[in-house]
This record gives C-alpha cells, sequence and structure tokens, in this order.
C-alpha cells in the first residue's frame, strides 16, 4: 500500500465519524423529557371533556346475576352509564396486532364488560362504565351501581384447576387452555446412561410490570364521526380490535399513540381503549380515562405464574446426557396471550445447551386470579430461572465450577436448539459471553463481618428477537427528503421508552448523510403513519430498523445516481456524508446535498419512499411436537451476580452485576447500556422482592407500599459488556436486546445465593423469610 | 368552580387560583397546566409528583394545596431558569440518564433539591437522596451518573431564583 493510498484510507475513517451508527447520540426526545414538556397520555385534556370510571367485581368467581344502574344515571353530572348491554359486539377473541388469523386455539376470549348471567372470572373485572362531568361524580356513580352476584367457589391452583371436576374458570368444560410439547432422542435412554440425576420444582409467582405511568388515555370523535383514541399503548393495530367491539369499519377507529411511561409487556393487550370508545360514541364528548395506582396493579395483566418440574442427567464429565421439563402455567381468568407465553417456554426450555434427549411439555391453565399475559421475557425467563438453578446444582453435585459446566455443554454457531432443533445460522457467542460476565465479577469481596457471607452466581441464556416465524409479521416505514434537506421519517412505531422512534431517525440519517437535529419523526398514528407492528417481541430494532433501512436507502441510490450524472462518476464512487455527496477519495469534488435534490426535483425523481419488511415465514408446527424454525434468530447473553447474605436477617445484598451480551451492533451504546442495565435491576425485584400476591383470587399488593420494585438504595452499579459480533439480522447486524438483557439475571442471584449460604431457593422471590427458614433447616446442621 | 383562593409562586411567577380544601398539590398543579409534575400513584410510593417547595423536595400527591399558600414551588419546567437546574437537564441528556420519561421530571427535582443542600456528594449519598423516586427503565446507573457530574463540577452560582 502506497502512503498515499494510506492517508485515503484514513480519511475515509475519519469521514465515517460523521456517520451517526454506533454512536451514543442523546434521544431526539430527550429534551422534551428534561424541560418536562412532553405530553403523556394523561397530560392531554380537550374541551367539554367527560370523566370515565370503571366499576369492577369485588369477587374473583361468581354468577353475574344482575347490574342496576338506575341510581348511578341519576346522580347529577352522570353522562353514561354502560353495561354489557351497551356494547355492540361485548365478545370478540383477543390479538396482539398480528394480521394474520393462526386459531388453533391461540386466540382466548376478549370480553369487554361481564355479562349477566354468565361468571365473573377475577377480582376487578370490568362490570360497568361510567362518563361524568368530573373524576369525583363519576367514582360515586360507580358507587351507585347495584351488582348482585352468586358466589362461587372458584380455583385458584393450577395443578387444582386440572383435576378431574375442578370448578370451571370459564364456560368451556376444561381450564387447561393449550398444551405444547417438543421431543427428541430417548428420554429414558438418557437418563439411563446419567451417571447422575436431579429433579426439582420451580415455583414462581405473578408479577407486575410496574410501569410508573398508569393506563391512560383519551377518545373523541371527529367531524366526520371517526373516533379518535389517544392512548399509551405499545399496539396501536388495537384500532381493529376496538373496531370489532364497536361492530366498526376498521378505517373508522384511530390511534394515536403517546410516549409510553414504561410498559415492558403490560401495554401490550387492549387497556383503557375499548371503554373510552364505548363512552364517546354514547356521549358524542371527549372522554378521559386514567386508571390509579391501586385499578393498575389489580385490573392489568400480570406475568405469568409458572410451576416447573425439571428433570436433568448428566455423566461424571459433566455431559448432560438428558433434561425433562413440565411447565404448568396459571394463565389467570382469561386466555389473552398465553398460548404464545406457552411457545416461547417450550422452545427454550433446554436453553442454549446441546443435549441430546429432551422432553419438555407445557400446559397453559385457566384459574380465578388476574389474567396473565405479555410481560419481559416472555416464558422464555421462566424457564431460564428453571434450567439455569438445576444446571448450577448439578455443577454442585459434580463439583464443578458453573463456568466449566456451561462451557461442555453450550451451544456454538450452526447448532441447533435442543428442543426445536432450529439451527442457529448466525453467530454464537458461547461460550464467550459466560466466561466474560463470569471474568467480570473481579476480584471476590471479602467480608468483615461474620453474619455476612458472599457469594457468586452465574446464567447464560438464549432470548428470541422478533416473533414467532409462522406469525409472519412485518413492518413498514416511510421516509422523505425535504427540498431544504431535512428529513421525515413516519412510522407507526410505539415508543416504550427504549429510545425506538429515535433510533428510526438515527438510522435514516446515517443512510441520507443528514444530521440528527435535521430529521423530524413523527410516529405511532394508525391512519397517518404507515403501520410498524408491535413495540414487543424485541421486534422493533429488528423489523422496523430494517424497514427504515429499506426506505433511505432506496432514496439515497436515488440521491447518489443523479448526482453521479453531475459529477459524472460512477455512483459507487460516491458517498452521503454531512449533508454533501462526496466522491470517496477525493474531497475536492462535491455536490451539496440540497444541490443534490433540486437536481432531483427537475428531473421528477422521488425522494421519498415507503418500504415493508418481512420477516423469515414459516409454517404453523406441530404444535405437541415442534420442531424447525419458530424464531427468527436468538440474542445470548450471560449475567453474573455477586451477593452478600447475612445469616442473621436472611437478607440478600446484591454487590456487583455483569452483564454481557452479544448485541451484533449496538447502533446507540447508550440506549443498549440502558436497557442491560435497567433490565438488571428489573430482575433484581424479580428475584428478591417483587411477588403479586393473591389470597383466594383477592390481590394483596395493590400499591408500591406493597408490591416492592428496586430502589436506587437496592441497585448496585452493574457493568455492561457488549459484544458486537455484527451477526445480528438487524440493520447494521444489530440484534435484538429488550428482553434478552433481564432474561437470565434472576437464577444469576438464586445461584449467587447457594454459593454464598448453601440453600437452593426454589420459591420465588428469595424473601429474607425463606431464606433464613431454609438456612434453619440447613445450613445450621451442618 | 368553587374552592378557596391560594396565592403561590410557581417557576417565579405569581399564581393565584381556586383550591379545594381536600384537594392534592398535585391535582391542584395539574389541573392549572403544570403536567410536568406527573401522577404515578398519589400515595407517596413512588415519587413521580415531586417538586420543590420552599428548597424543600416533597411529594406533591401527599402534600394539600392549600399548604402551599404562600410558598415558592418548583417544577421541572422552572429549571431551566437557574444554573444548576439547567446544568441537571444537560447532564441526564448527555448520560442517556432517561428512558421512558415520566419519572425524569421529579427525579430532577429530588436531584436539585439534594444538591442544593449537599453540594459534594458521593454516589452513595446520591442514591440515597433519590430512594424515594422509583424509576422502572435505567437501573438508575446513568442518573446517578448524570447528579454525580453535575455535583463534582458544583456548579452553584450566585443570583439563581432561589426557591
Amino acid at each position: 500500500m502506497t502512503w498515499q493510498r494510506r492517508i485515503i484510507e484514513w480519511k475515509v475513517i475519519l469521514m465515517s465519524e460523521f456517520k451517526v451508527i454506533g454512536k451514543a447520540i442523546p434521544r431526539h426526545d430527550a429534551w422534551a423529557k428534561v424541560k418536562g414538556e412532553l405530553k403523556y397520555a394523561d397530560d392531554f385534556s380537550l374541551p367539554e371533556m367527560l370523566y370515565a370510571k370503571v366499576c369492577r367485581s369485588k369477587y374473583p368467581a361468581a354468577k353475574l346475576i344482575s347490574v342496576d344502574i338506575s341510581k348511578a344515571k341519576s346522580l347529577k353530572g352522570v353522562k353514561a352509564v354502560l353495561t354489557a348491554r351497551d356494547v355492540p359486539r361485548n365478545e370478540t377473541v383477543t390479538k396482539f396486532g398480528q394480521s394474520t388469523d393462526v386459531r388453533g386455539g391461540f386466540e382466548g376470549l376478549y370480553r369487554v364488560l361481564a355479562e349477566e348471567g354468565k361468571k365473573i372470572r377475577f377480582t376487578g373485572e370490568p362490570i360497568a362504565l361510567v362518563a361524568a362531568e368530573t373524576e369525583e361524580i363519576a367514582e360515586k356513580a360507580c358507587s351507585l351501581i347495584e351488582v348482585e352476584y352468586e358466589l362461587l367457589p372458584g380455583v385458584f391452583d393450577p395443578e387444582e384447576a386440572m383435576k378431574p371436576g375442578a370448578y370451571l374458570v370459564g364456560e368451556k368444560n376444561s381450564n387447561l387452555i393449550n398444551e405444547f410439547g417438543c421431543s427428541n432422542g430417548d428420554i429414558e435412554k438418557g437418563f439411563a446412561e446419567s451417571d447422575l440425576i436431579i429433579e426439582d420444582r420451580f415455583e414462581i409467582p405473578f408479577i407486575d410490570h410496574a410501569y410508573l405511568e398508569p393506563e391512560a388515555g383519551i377518545a373523541w370523535l371527529d367531524d366526520y364521526g371517526t373516533i379518535n383514541i389517544r392512548v399509551s399503548t405499545q399496539v396501536i393495530e388495537h384500532f381493529r380490535d376496538v373496531a370489532d367491539v364497536l361492530n366498526l369499519p376498521y378505517n373508522k377507529v384511530r390511534y394515536i399513540g403517546t410516549m409510553i411511561g414504561g410498559g415492558f409487556g403490560g401495554k401490550e393487550d387492549i387497556t383503557v381503549e375499548s371503554f373510552l370508545a364505548l363512552l364517546a360514541l354514547k356521549t358524542k364528548k371527549p372522554v378521559r380515562l386514567v386508571y390509579t395506582r391501586e385499578e393498575s396493579l389489580m385490573a392489568h395483566s400480570k406475568k405469568h405464574a409458572f410451576i416447573e418440574k425439571y428433570k436433568i442427567g448428566a455423566k461424571k464429565n459433566g455431559e448432560i446426557m438428558a433434561l425433562e421439563a413440565h411447565y404448568i402455567g396459571n394463565a389467570g381468568a382469561y386466555t389473552y396471550l398465553s398460548p404464545w407465553v406457552g411457545l416461547y417456554a417450550t422452545v427454550s426450555a433446554a436453553g442454549p445447551y446441546k443435549i441430546p434427549n429432551v422432553k419438555i411439555k407445557t400446559q397453559m391453565v385457566l384459574t380465578n386470579n388476574i389474567y396473565a399475559s405479555a410481560f419481559r421475557g416472555f416464558g422464555a425467563n421462566q424457564a431460564n430461572i428453571g434450567y439455569e438453578s438445576i444446571i448450577d446444582e448439578l455443577a454442585v453435585k459434580l463439583k464443578m465450577d458453573p463456568l466449566e459446566i456451561r462451557k461442555i455443554n453450550c451451544m456454538h454457531t450452526g447448532d441447533a436448539l435442543s428442543t426445536t432443533k432450529q439451527v442457529i445460522k448466525t453467530y454464537v457467542a458461547l461460550p464467550e459471553v459466560a466466561e466474560k460476565a463470569w471474568a467480570g465479577l473481579g476480584e471476590p469481596t471479602v467480608s468483615k463481618e461474620k453474619n455476612i457471607k458472599i457469594g457468586r452466581g452465574l446464567a447464560i441464556g438464549q432470548m428470541s428477537y422478533g416473533r414467532m416465524t409462522f406469525l409472519r409479521d412485518s413492518s413498514r416505514c416511510y421516509v422523505k427528503l425535504e427540498n431544504d434537506g431535512s428529513l421525515v421519517v413516519r412510522s407507526g412505531i410505539p415508543d416504550l421508552g427504549g429510545g425506538q422512534a429515535s433510533l428510526l431517525s438515527q438510522i435514516a440519517a446515517n443512510e441520507l448523510g443528514v444530521p440528527m437535529e435535521k430529521v423530524k419523526i413523527y410516529n405511532t398514528d394508525s391512519m397517518l403513519t404507515p403501520l410498524a407492528g408491535t413495540t414487543t417481541a424485541t421486534r422493533q430494532t429488528y423489523m422496523s430498523g430494517n424497514a427504515v433501512l429499506k426506505a433511505a436507502r432506496e432514496v439515497r441510490n436515488r440521491i447518489l445516481n443523479k448526482a453521479a450524472e453531475v459529477l459524472n462518476v460512477n455512483p459507487d464512487k460516491l458517498d452521503l456524508i454531512s449533508e454533501k455527496v462526496i466522491v470517496k477519495y477525493d474531497e475536492s469534488e462535491y455536490l451539496t446535498l440540497t444541490k443534490a435534490i433540486q437536481a432531483c426535483n427537475s428531473a421528477g425523481i422521488e425522494l421519498y419512499s415507503e418500504a415493508q419488511f418481512n420477516a423469515p415465514f414459516s409454517e404453523i408446527p406441530d404444535l405437541t411436537n415442534m420442531k424447525g424454525m419458530t424464531f427468527p434468530d436468538f440474542t445470548f447473553g450471560a449475567q453474573a451476580a455477586e451477593v452478600a447474605v447475612d445469616i442473621e436477617t436472611g437478607q440478600v445484598k446484591v454487590l456487583k452485576i455483569v452483564s454481557c451480551y452479544d448485541v451484533g451492533k449496538a447502533l446507540n451504546p447508550a440506549c443498549v447500556e440502558g436497557q442491560m442495565e435497567g433490565g438488571s435491576i428489573q430482575g433484581i425485584g424479580y428475584a428478591l422482592s417483587e411477588n403479586y400476591e393473591l389470597q383466594k383470587g383477592v390481590p394483596q399488593t395493590l400499591s408500591f407500599a406493597e408490591y416492592l420494585i428496586p430502589t436506587a438504595m437496592d441497585s448496585p452499579e452493574v457493568e455492561t459488556i457488549m459484544i458486537e459480533s455484527g451477526g445480528g439480522l438487524g440493520p447494521y447486524g444489530a440484534k435484538g436486546i429488550g428482553e434478552p438483557s433481564y432474561n437470565n439475571i434472576v437464577p444469576a442471584i438464586l445461584n449467587a445465593i447457594y454459593d454464598a449460604v448453601g440453600v437452593r431457593i426454589k420459591s420465588l422471590p428469595a424473601t429474607p423469610e425463606k431464606i433464613i427458614r431454609a438456612l434453619k433447616s440447613d445450613y445450621f446442621k451442618k | 368552580m368553587e374552592g378557596y383562593p391560594i396565592e403561590l409562586t410557581i417557576n417565579g411567577e405569581k399564581i393565584c387560583a381556586k383550591a379545594q380544601p381536600e384537594q392534592s398539590l398535585l391535582k391542584f398543579l395539574r389541573e392549572n397546566g403544570f403536567t410536568e409534575v406527573k401522577c404515578g400513584c398519589e400515595k407517596g410510593d413512588c415519587g413521580t409528583c415531586t417538586v420543590i417547595m420552599n428548597r424543600k423536595a416533597i411529594k406533591s400527591c401527599i402534600t394539600l394545596a392549600m399548604q402551599a399558600n404562600g410558598k415558592e414551588i418548583l417544577t421541572a419546567k422552572g429549571l431551566e431558569k437557574q444554573a444548576l437546574g439547567r446544568k441537571l437537564q444537560e447532564s441526564f441528556v448527555k448520560y442517556g440518564a432517561i428512558q421512558c420519561g415520566f419519572c425524569t421530571p421529579g427525579m430532577l427535582m429530588a436531584a436539585k433539591a439534594y444538591l442544593d443542600e449537599n453540594p459534594e456528594p458521593n454516589k452513595g449519598e446520591i442514591r440515597n437522596a433519590i430512594s424515594g423516586n422509583l424509576c422502572r427503565c435505567t437501573g438508575y446507573k446513568k442518573i446517578v451518573e448524570a447528579i454525580y457530574d453535575v455535583a463534582e463540577e458544583n456548579y452553584r452560582v450566585e443570583g439563581d431564583i432561589n426557591v
């Protein structure tokens, strides 16, 4: 290489400094947030607006005999009181924005309001709706609604609910929603060939998303009678479901999504929208509904409680020969997304391990508890808690290092999942992530007090990004270069706080050589922005990222082709950087972006594009023995924790967390780190304090004083290690990180507790009481 | 609407408006257009409604509007007008201490009131100071770093609006 050539190469590298991908740049909405200017769902009002309240069931299991609204209706200031009889289609099916119908027991009953003569299934089930001039009047009116119930016994435990003759939660003759399975090799032979077999049972409770913004929205009719709903939701595609409820054509209901004050899956199902639409249609006035915290905790979905029975067999050298798992998912009162959660758990059940003989069974079961649905991790991380605990136990019994046993058994690039046999064609960063997370803990902390014991734990796992492939997912995005060189991006993408919308701006800016300040994204309008699909399933960077990349590159190519004519060079010699079309390796020749735009305009060349990205599609598998591709790809990661356990009080303090993931490419490292830090801390809550407790279907933790999420004082510093293999299916080789970042932290902490004091907590959360009780029976005997 | 007139200063401006005897300061502020004060629980548990009243960070959901009569209130929208507030805003943006942003206005107020009292805290003290303000997205690390960075610069400037 000549020295001139070398200088030119350096210049190209320097020019890449002007690119915005891979940089920790502030999000487009950061300033609006610190200034308090951003209008969340609850911050918006309209003239003549009415206030709504929901009358809810006091009992978890009952027959609804009658609902008398006459007193409520006659209260001064009340504008409407609605019951199931006023809902055009009170019963439809739950969807989560998918455009393909899957059927086969996947879509459960969506009942807007409880119906007279039918069963009430959970405490807090909506019975009637009120709209009134003030919030106080609406609340008073709710208390005047007279509801007559015939109390029924109900069933609250999923194992009880599956027994013959059990109380039936719904109208069907079984409480079993569906059953899934996976089987490979010969499970009996596998156990026969094992030197050591361990069996265990784990119990995982319901937990709450505990986003800080309660559910909120406002609905109004526009000049043409179209229903507009401005709401905090992860899924604007629910406009179709609301139209179904109202018996209206799909183009007569419009969703305008707001910035979401946290979702984590809890704003994936419909929350306030159907209620708002019904009341707005009835009163012809704008109506606002905001849940109180108590109502939010009582009435929105929870993360599935799981009972997990595991059996694992291994040879003396640590080689795992067989794994059998039986999951019982407590779905609560209605189906919602339970079948999908069950599928995720089934596919994930053997972890990122090569195990020749595997048998998995998953049953999702109705009970008279609050319904469970989507939650960050979506079944995969309940599975992770089970397999990472039992593999840790295996290491203990075999007197092996936790890292060693994982290295012996983990998958590598080109290996297949042991459950579905889906071959992972992208880079598998194992055991690399495990080694780095484990080493990242550094020198062990030395306890200075006799009662404080220090321990360390490791957990690894795989979590999908993008939806199950037989859902045939797609996303759309629009990009337009304006005459002044500013850039318009339009996308239906809801922003959960992960920076989803900002990321699309960043990708478009990068491709078109425009600074971030000159990009304006218009997002989350079901009628005016191209539908991007749901902000769920860790799919937006992958799906909408690729859609915006495709649209931006189409515009970019048109600009470069035109500029090539003007500059009289080959288009592949050109690049778009810092608002200039430059000739690579020759900085003297360039065309400003605005000149290039003018040239395109004069030639009638369109400078906008709307593109659609489709995920790989597959057929619906045999659900009792799933085989082949069910997900586009997976993110592999590891988390390691160091804890201090006080053997006098049972108190656990997490001292350090190291989180290491192959993120493919960190498109905005600050956002990726933010997910990895936030995911780890949310996991501390899951491991140590969070428990949405119900007693015979009656919720016991309806405030943040009872439902305990981590505070700044509970949270150690999280060290994040990002591996950028470039092997992802997202733009520039990115993988998804939203859900994966939360996937392995719980067992890492549980394994650390075991390492510290020798007790294995098998029922979450690992409260001081449980640890003390276990210590008394185990530790002091030793 | 009926009620009793109260007079208070919000972000340096005198406001005279009617309040109900049982009304919380949070509801009063939001009804008067200060929607940057967020409502996360109305029980004093989450801290999203934190404002500064006469130099102290308080949870406006468990403070009566009547108690604010004659007082000086600072909310996130008033932060820009003074050096420490502006510095905190810049630092939160720079460190990416914001995800969904719902806890951010309250978090900024807790941080501002604390740094006014303790200009040079360590990170542990900062964690303690914001432990009444929940954040579900970030894991707190970037928030603590953002506040610590401002503390390090010790950005107290004479002539701030003193609230």
